[in-house]
């Protein structure tokens, strides 16, 4: 009769090899060098973090009307809640805010629309691109409907901010993509005009356009025509950041191969059917993760009208340090302020990873 | 056959002749809009009895200047104070890139460490301050940080530096006679440094015999210098800053705006740096390094001789556009009265003399032409890293 043979269980891996000692021993302790690494960052985080957890949650007041309500010895939050409105809507009347958070409400209800099915796509994007612009503009100044005007002066906080950032990204794209074109044409004249026009505006930073728009525009159009301020620096930042978006194109568009180009003249489309069908959607694809970086980088810029002197979300906290009840609560402000920009703009880099995911079609390099 | 098969050949369907037409409408279009904008400026300048012209660089300015590296008294000329601002916009240019280079290059391979902890840290710092308008961050430096620091009285010491919310100070060292010797020394041991490199160089692809000509030049370069220093009587003395009641007296003083605009550029602009260290890096072939090993290169080696020539080529490129985009962004100072060009031409300049177009468009070519030489001197070095293919 056989012996059946039994292989003896193996034995465990040594525990240095798995589970969290073989973690630590691989990420942490792997050399002296890792080791001393190690040590020097938990020493950092041991500077940091404390402190930070310490005078932002423990020992901070959260409400209060003035600065004599912080007693704790950390952070004083009482001071954005006291301003909160100001941060938000700047010196828009607080009676009317409901026209700001109406037209946001609108545009989350529109763009949430592009997920139902049944929806035409192509007229709810003239909805969003016509429609709504003209509708949100009557909302915010007023002047119609019995809405009560408010000037554009009084628009300020997140409200202006994000008025500058969505405006100044829609109609940077557009021109961008034309800027873009023309710089490939073949024509000689509209290829230097675009060539002058982005490399002249690359060249020098948005203050310089933002003081040309705030001083110079005036200067350059005849008697009794004249833009408010708000308007002169919209334009200003469109212009900039369209020619930062033409390069981003541009790189798109090289990266299409001549065949491309040659297939869709085969088929006897015209410039603009080749281009709008064939091959702006290939190219835009691919530089989608650049494109939303022009967007954050816009975003960000938004902050430098508070030099030509627009009150914008950081302008409103620079204005509130000021405050003489408040006094010694500058670094709340810019917490707060950083923690909005944060979230806007670390949350666009992460959407355009997204779409970068669900637009792949499998083609890419790697 | 009837005429429907026949092309129609009328002159607007030829591909060229639209071109022309298109481009001869295009020019019309900026030529009119020139000449419009150009005609209402002469309006609006007549209107305003502003006279064009820089005429206006010679009367004096009458306004301090916080920071001058040159010579400048309140009754100095406007011309002279856009030379003290374009020196200071090009000085912190300049200490901006080095800066923020050597912190992108450590963060950027902090990010790639195997270290879990240290690459977790640089990714956190990466992420912040790249998503954080600059403008904000130079306010937290500037109103948060900085105004926090101690009066002069209570200043921090760092051996002779002292610390407090007036700025840094140092040191200021003064140079006696014979220093010229010094310097002169210091020449000819760069000389003599290179030509030893290009000696050891041609020495070892003649014999294949190594020489440390790193280290040797360094050595020959601090030994001559150190040399001349000597003969000449060691001929520099410092001028170290006092702490008075409220006063710092004596020293070199970095005010406090420069301190912050450097800092927030140069953490800025690192961060953006190091991702670009970091894609360099990441895109050579592992298998370069695989090869590099079984060459018997030691881990230095193979990093200094293979990896990093190869990352150059993909790194110059984006990081041309950040060193630009930190000259550019330098103007931000302005937010902070760092007397840089947009705050005193664009600011005090155009506020007193109303010489919109001269002060704008000097400006903007001064940018202009700081972006092109920047962007010329990045365009060499890439084409002497780039790969050279047979």
């Amino acid at each position: 009769m056989a012996i059946e043979f039994k292989p003896s269980p193996s034995l465990p891996p040594p525990v240095n090899s798995v589970g969290a000692v073989a973690w630590l021993r691989n990420n942490l302790l792997s050399s002296p060098l890792n080791v001393a690494l190690t040590l020097f960052s938990l020493y950092i985080l041991y500077l940091l973090v404390p402190p930070m957890i310490q005078w932002g949650i423990v020992n901070a007041t959260f409400t209060g009307d003035t600065r004599a309500a912080c007693t704790g010895g950390g952070a004083c939050w009482a001071f954005i809640g006291a301003y909160f409105e100001q941060f938000m809507y700047g010196l828009y009347p607080s009676e009317e805010t409901w026209r700001i958070n109406l037209s946001l409400i609108a545009l989350v209800v529109l763009l949430g629309a592009f997920a139902i099915k049944t929806i035409n796509k192509f007229y709810l994007s003239l909805v969003i691109t016509l429609v709504y612009p003209v509708v949100a503009y009557f909302l915010f100044a007023g002047g119609v409907f019995g809405l009560v005007v408010v000037e554009t002066s009084l628009w300020g906080g997140l409200f202006l901010t994000t008025l500058l950032g969505v405006v100044g990204i829609v109609a940077s794209f557009p021109l961008g993509v034309l800027l873009a074109l023309g710089r490939r044409s073949d024509m000689p004249v509209a290829k230097s005009v675009c060539i002058v026009f982005i490399e002249t505006i690359r060249a020098v930073p948005l203050i310089t356009i933002l003081f040309m728009a705030s001083v110079m525009i005036p200067l350059f159009l005849p008697d009794g025509m004249n833009f408010n301020k708000l308007m002169r620096v919209i334009i200003g930042i469109t212009l900039f950041s369209s020619a930062y978006m033409a390069e981003v194109i541009r790189g798109g568009l090289q990266a299409i191969p001549k065949g491309q180009y040659e297939a869709a003249d085969a088929m006897g489309l015209t410039y603009w059917q080749s281009m709008i069908l064939v091959i702006l959607p290939q190219a835009l694809k691919l530089v989608i993760p650049g494109i939303v970086n022009t967007f954050i980088g816009l975003f960000k810029d938004t902050t430098l009208v508070y030099i030509v002197g627009m009150f914008d979300l950081l302008g409103r906290i620079q204005a509130a340090n000021h405050d003489a009840n408040w006094l010694g609560t500058t670094v709340e402000g810019y917490a707060f302020a950083g923690f909005v920009y944060f979230i806007i703009c670390f949350g666009m880099s992460r959407y355009s990873m997204s779409i970068e995911r669900k637009l792949d079609t499998g083609h890419k390099r790697n | 056959m009837s005429d429907k098969t026949k092309p129609n050949n009328s002159m607007l369907n030829d591909a060229g002749t639209r071109a022309l037409i298109f481009q001869v409408l295009l020019l019309s279009v900026v030529v009119f809009v020139g000449y419009f904008l150009f005609t209402n400026l002469q309006n609006n300048l007549d209107n305003r009895g502003i006279s064009t012209g820089f005429a206006f660089f010679n009367e004096p300015a009458g306004f301090p200047i916080l920071m001058h590296l040159i010579e400048y008294t309140d009754s100095g000329t406007y011309g002279r104070a856009f030379a003290v601002a374009l020196i200071n916009t090009f000085v912190i240019s300049m200490l901006g890139i080095v800066l923020a280079t050597v912190i992108g290059v450590i963060v950027g391979l902090a990010r790639l460490s195997n270290n879990w902890l240290v690459a977790r840290l640089a990714t956190v710092y990466v992420e912040t301050l790249r998503n954080l308008p600059l403008l904000l961050q130079m306010f937290f430096w500037y109103f948060a940080v900085l105004a926090a620091l101690p009066a002069p009285r209570d200043s921090y010491e760092f051996g002779d530096f002292l610390l407090n919310k007036r700025g840094i100070y140092s040191p200021n060292p003064s140079f006696q006679d014979g220093f010229g010797l010094v310097v002169m020394g210091f020449i000819l041991s760069i000389f003599a440094a290179m030509a030893l490199v290009v000696w050891a160089k041609k020495r070892q692809t003649r014999t294949g015999l190594w020489f440390p000509a790193y280290w040797s030049s360094l050595g020959l370069i601090i030994g001559i210098t150190f040399l001349a220093f000597a003969i000449a009587g060691f001929p520099l003395e410092f001028d170290l800053p006092q702490k008075s009641r409220f006063n710092v007296t004596g020293g070199m003083v970095l005010p406090p705006e420069f301190v912050a605009v450097l800092v927030a550029l140069a953490t800025y602009t690192g961060a953006f740096i190091a991702e670009i260290v970091r894609a360099g890096i990441l895109s050579v072939n592992w298998g370069q390094t695989e090869a590099a090993r079984s060459l018997g290169l030691r881990d230095n080696l193979t990093q200094r001789l293979i990896v990093l020539p190869q990352a150059l080529r993909v790194i110059i490129p984006p990081l041309t556009s950040q060193y630009l985009n930190l000259a550019k962004n330098s103007s931000l100072g302005a937010a902070i009265a760092y007397p840089e060009l947009v705050s005193v031409v664009m600011g005090t300049t155009l506020n007193q003399t109303g010489q919109a177009i001269e002060t704008i468009g000097l400006c903007m070519l001064v940018y202009g032409s700081l972006s092109l030489t920047i962007s010329m001197f990045m365009n060499w070095y890439n084409k002497k890293m780039s790969l050279i293919e047979r």
